[in-house]
């Protein structure tokens, strides 16, 4: 064989190890590509195994979450009706609370009233603090207050505002609103209607308040306007009717005795100072 | 709230004691009375006092005069005033806030009434 063949030869043989060795290479990659095939294939099986074999769990865990949202949705009715009688609690206090302030104002109004119409003994003090009590607290614009003369059955006017004493008229007991009061000893309510306007202009009397002491009348206070402001009687005005229908009477009632009593003392005692000289 | 300095002009004592009665419930509360605007004035410029209450119809000096003296002296011009009166009328309103007052309670007073306009003049909660 010549040199040419012989290289020709070793040329070829070099070619078909060539190819050899890539198609071995290539076996090779199909191999592997094959095994991880298997693999992917083996672990697609298995899942699908496990999932084919789960769905009573499925099942029995939908059951399971059916039966927390009912826990749930029960627990939150029940949340939702506690908030609700919270809810209607908590109205119920506000209530009471505005209830209570209401009552509250009303037995501080009470108090200075009473407080004041025994803090003196002084009779034109007592008719003052009547005044005071009339228009600061019940906020009458014209009104007078009215006793009883003795031994008689007129009612005298001995202090009034808004008007001049002069401006209200005598009254006699058991006659008209004011008489009726007195001899009923309750508080009577005038004319809605009406004008209660002052007297001396003919205007009716809006609310006429009998004074008794022991359930015997010494007088009245007779209201003829309230102020502007003022739209009606309240349940605080009906108490400060009554509280002023028995102490402002009984207040009167004192600081006159006590004044007698004194002028009484004075003069027995400038007798005995006469006889001891 | 302790410390707040309260002064009452009120000639009447019967109201002077309400507002006394109503304001007391605030806790901490000092409060001054004074029987007519004169005393008043001598009251409020020779003490500190973080609030007012002004009756209108006084002797001696009525509230209106009180009130424009009080806005007169320059360390008491922001001094917080609440003028009480009987007239319910816009216009008597409005002439005691142009004269500076900075609230109005129409007669007859309610002590809830005098308690929600203190807290709110002092700018307190409650």
């Amino acid at each position: 064989m010549s040199e040419t063949e012989d290289n020709l030869g070793a040329d070829r043989g070099d070619a078909v190890l060539a190819i050899f060795q890539r198609g071995a290479e290539f076996t090779k990659q199909i191999l592997e590509e094959n095994t991880r095939l298997r693999r992917e294939l083996s672990e697609v099986q298995l899942r699908h195994g496990q999932a084919a074999q789960s769905d009573t769990e499925w099942d029995k865990l939908r059951g399971e979450l059916i039966s927390k949202i009912e826990e749930l949705e029960n627990q939150n009715d029940a949340i939702l009706e506690q908030l609700r009688s919270v809810e209607g609690e908590n109205l119920q206090f506000a209530e009471r609370y505005v209830e209570v302030e209401e009552e509250n104002n009303n037995l501080a109004n009470l108090y200075v009233a009473s407080y004041q119409l025994h803090s003196t003994l002084d009779p034109s003090e007592v008719v003052k603090v009547i005044l005071e009590i009339v228009i600061n607290l019940i906020g009458a614009e014209i009104f007078g207050v009215y006793v009883i003369e003795e031994g008689t059955d007129e009612l005298r006017p001995v202090a009034s505002e808004g008007e001049p004493v002069s401006a209200f008229p005598m009254l006699q007991v058991g006659e008209g609103l004011v008489g009726r009061s007195v001899t009923e000893g309750e508080v009577e309510l005038g004319d809605p209607g009406a004008s209660g306007g002052p007297p001396s202009r003919g205007g009716e009397p809006v609310v006429s308040i009998p004074l008794r002491v022991d359930d015997r009348p010494v007088g009245a206070i007779v209201i003829y306007k309230l102020l502007q402001q003022k739209d009606g009687f309240s349940a605080l005005d009906n108490e400060l009717f009554t509280l002023l229908a028995g102490h402002a009477a009984t207040a009167i009632f004192a600081s006159r005795l006590y004044a007698q009593s004194e002028r009484k003392l004075s003069t027995i005692q400038g007798f005995i100072d006469l006889l001891t000289k | 709230m302790a410390g707040q300095r309260i002064l009452i002009v009120e000639d009447s004592p019967t109201m002077r004691q309400l507002l006394v009665f109503a304001l007391k419930r605030m806790k901490g509360v000092d409060i001054v009375e004074a029987q007519d605007g004169m005393d008043g004035l001598r009251k409020v410029t020779s003490d500190h006092f973080d609030l007012a209450f002004v009756d209108i119809n006084m002797p001696v000096m009525d509230g209106l005069k009180l009130i424009s003296l009080i806005r007169g002296e320059q360390n008491l011009a922001q001094m917080p005033i609440c003028v009480i009166t009987t007239e319910g009328a816009k216009e008597d309103r409005e002439r005691a806030i142009s004269l500076g007052a900075n609230e109005y309670l129409t007669k007859p007073i309610q002590a809830n009434k005098v308690l929600a306009v203190a807290k709110a003049l002092l700018k307190l909660e409650g």
